[in-house]
């Protein structure tokens, strides 16, 4: 008998059927078409191998993928892999968002990113095509936003609608005559001048930009998987500076990707690791070991992203303004936007830094609605004096406490680290622009089309701030 | 204007599956032939790589088609004027143009049209009829050259989406009739921003499978531009089917 492994047994003929059975059984464990329990099944659990492996893969972490998978200069020459915590996306910011799109920033990145963010979406079906799939319908309103200044922010307003006319935007500023002229619904007290955008801005769906993304980058050959970053194994190399300093530079060469409800972990082997975790990228940072070090040196500057909440409200206003209305931010941080055709309105206010509520869950303060934003919504729209609010929910902003602008590009010590997060309430309108640039800088080496060198890491070590004016 | 292949019917089905899916061009195949058509093509594409990055080429290549027909035509400004560059840009597209008190000038069923229009340098244009013609985003830097235009007509444009609407603003001061009629693009968001066009005197949004909501959609229009008289759906369809109203104004060409 050939099969080493069996006991020499009984010689004799007693054991003549049992030897056939076991005989039997081994021909059939061996055969195809049977479960072979020579090999686990691995199925559940991402590759061993990747390229890139994104952490995050809501509207940024997906642009990456799409732009790394579109940039690649040979047709399957990265591997990708985006890991996602929650297929659901119940906290993720994207599809919380409130789904706008607007030139009006002071920075001119910020401007360019958001002109190419609204060409992206503009020409959706053709950067997104999968064959046999319906076109996208991103629900674009093309109805702009009107900023409000206050007699103290006017001149400032000024200077930015420069900036943004000269970087292409269709941006115009408007008096408070004017404003009663085109906008009978609003009254202008407190208001000395405003700012239309008159194309490229508006709001969208977002889930709609998600799933897209999502189906295109899944047809583009890019690995998803669902689970938990839990430990960076990485090594570290002690080099000098020019100054004859000593550096210690970090290289990540596995990512431990733990599975939902279970201890198993898949160790990826990787060569570059993007951080687009929104809301949670500094602890995903802290796993790499950034912030690890005496504060005031590199190796002690964290990332100075932490999550914000922020309330939405949908109210039911049945006089309120028509069709023509854009979105309106107020002098007081406020802002509204009509949805839909059926006098609902949606809109909220950022809170200050004192009355910044907790951001360990998401839900929501009727009162914050109450007391801060209505008010001010009435003052400015008198016809919102009779309102009744219909839902409301909560969101996260990823917030950058340092100067409210995003993180992108690499870590100067953990050197395959790259950064695409921190928008602080405009990552979903800059996601298209930004993810080229990611893309760009780690298949080229540098920023190709829009320079984004005011936003790398270094700034926070430095403490030179890319401040921006204009967030609501 | 639908491609003059189309009509030949010489080209495989493939087209119609490929057409069908982004709805490029205008002709009408019976459905239920369409329908089995699509699902074989599905079932092509989703077993065989070949299959797939053929229909993926042929997609390229039926968007490349619209881009070029949109290409910019600014440069001819300099040399013949802003009028004849937007003249020439809608005849190549295959629409009709009115220069003031001259007649409508329109291509022929070949596609050629007379080169009279060089000569009218400082004639404004009028009216223009774009119907049926393939005109997107880009190619509405062209359209917008003409500044004096008082009637536009853009029925059935297949591309013309919520974003060209939102291009319309910078012929608010002379603009007094629009048609929108049959735009497969356009929905209620998109016509939300033709308040900045406030001489509007006519607006016709009549047939516009992607609203929603036309009746509702119509009443906010008419709240929107209170001078303008909108030709769309009657409100009251619901109980009965009236006849669509005959156009008034006879400068601007009869409505299919």
């Amino acid at each position: 008998v050939a099969h080493a492994g069996r006991t020499v047994g009984r010689l004799g003929e007693g054991d003549w059927d049992g030897k056939v059975s076991e005989i039997k059984k081994k021909i059939k464990s061996i055969l195809p078409g049977t479960s072979c329990d020579l090999l686990p099944d691995t199925s559940h659990l991402p590759p061993e191998h990747s390229d890139v492996v994104i952490v995050g893969g809501g509207v940024l972490g997906l642009s990456v993928a799409y732009w790394l998978k579109k940039l690649e200069s040979r047709r399957g020459g990265i591997r990708v892999l985006v890991v996602e915590q929650d297929y659901t996306y119940s906290q993720a910011s994207t599809g919380l968002s409130v789904g706008g799109i607007c030139q009006q920033f002071s920075l001119p990145e910020n401007i360019q990113l958001s002109l190419f963010s609204a060409s992206f979406l503009r020409n959706i079906n053709e950067y997104l095509a999968v064959t046999s799939a319906p076109p996208l319908d991103l629900r674009f309103n093309p109805s702009g936003y009107l900023l409000l200044a206050s007699e103290k922010d006017a001149a400032a307003m000024e200077s930015n609608v420069k900036v943004q006319k000269q970087e292409g935007a269709k941006v115009c500023l408007m008096s408070p005559d004017q404003l009663r002229n085109k906008f009978p619904w609003i009254n202008t007290e407190g208001v000395a001048l405003a700012s239309y955008g008159m194309e490229n801005e508006g709001w969208f769906d977002p889930w709609c930009l998600l799933q897209g993304l999502r189906q295109k980058v899944e047809s583009m050959g890019v690995f998803f998987c669902q689970g938990e970053v839990t430990r960076f194994v990485s090594s570290s190399q002690r080099m000098l500076t020019t100054d004859d300093e000593m550096v210690i530079l970090k290289r990540i060469h596995e990512v431990h990707v733990k599975m939902d409800h279970s201890l198993e972990y898949q160790p990826v082997e990787c060569a570059i690791v993007i951080n687009a975790a929104g809301a949670w990228s500094a602890q995903i940072a802290a796993l790499a070991g950034i912030g690890k070090g005496p504060p005031g040196t590199l190796q002690g500057t964290k990332l100075p992203v932490e999550p914000r909440k922020r309330y939405v409200y949908v109210w039911h206003c049945p006089q309120g303004p028509g069709l023509e209305t854009p979105l309106v931010a107020d002098t007081s941080g406020a802002y509204f936007r009509r949805e839909g055709l059926g006098s609902n309105y949606l809109g909220g206010r950022s809170p200050t830094e004192e009355e910044e509520p907790d951001p360990a869950n998401l839900e929501v303060d009727h009162d914050f609605f109450q007391e801060k934003v209505w008010p001010h919504l009435a003052l400015r729209v008198p016809a919102f004096e009779t309102l009744k609010v219909q839902t409301a929910w909560a969101g996260y902003y990823d917030y950058n406490t340092f100067d409210q602008n995003g993180v992108v590009g690499p870590h100067p010590l953990v050197v395959n680290m790259y950064f695409a997060t921190g928008f602080s309430g405009h990552g979903l309108q800059q996601a298209p622009g930004v993810g080229r640039a990611v893309a760009e800088m780690i298949l080229e080496g540098s920023f190709q089309t829009i320079d984004l060198s005011p936003f790398l890491f270094n700034r926070f070590y430095l403490g030179e701030k890319t401040q921006e004016n204009n967030i609501m | 204007m639908a491609a003059p292949w189309l009509s030949l019917r010489l080209v495989a089905p493939m087209w119609n599956g490929t057409r069908g899916i982004h709805r490029l061009g205008g002709a009408v195949v019976p459905e239920g032939n369409q329908k089995k058509e699509r699902t074989i093509l599905q079932f092509l594409t989703n077993h065989f790589y070949d299959v797939e990055a053929l229909r993926g080429y042929l997609l390229q290549r039926e968007m490349s088609k619209v881009h070029m027909k949109n290409r910019s035509f600014t440069w001819l400004e300099e040399q013949h004027g802003p009028y004849s560059a937007g003249a020439f840009f809608i005849l190549k597209q295959g629409g009709a143009v009115k220069f003031r008190d001259k007649e409508w000038i329109r291509p022929d069923k070949y596609g050629h049209f007379s080169p009279e229009f060089w000569n009218f340098r400082e004639v404004p244009i009028e009216a223009v009829d774009a119907s049926d013609c393939e005109i997107n985003y880009e190619g509405l830097d062209n359209l917008l050259l003409l500044k004096e235009l008082q009637s536009l007509s853009l029925q059935r444009c297949p591309h013309v989406d919520d974003w060209c609407l939102s291009r319309l603003y910078p012929l608010a001061d002379s603009l007094q009739e629009l048609s929108l009629a049959g735009c497969p693009h356009v929905s209620e968001r998109g016509l939300a921003c033709l308040h900045h066009l406030q001489n509007l005197r006519r607006l016709d949004i009549s047939d516009l499978p992607a609203v929603s909501n036309p009746g509702l959609t119509q009443i906010l229009v008419e709240e929107m531009l209170p001078n303008c008289k909108v030709v769309g759906v009657d409100w009251a369809e619901g109980l009965k089917l009236g006849p669509e109203e005959q156009p008034q104004d006879t400068a601007s060409p009869v409505l299919a």
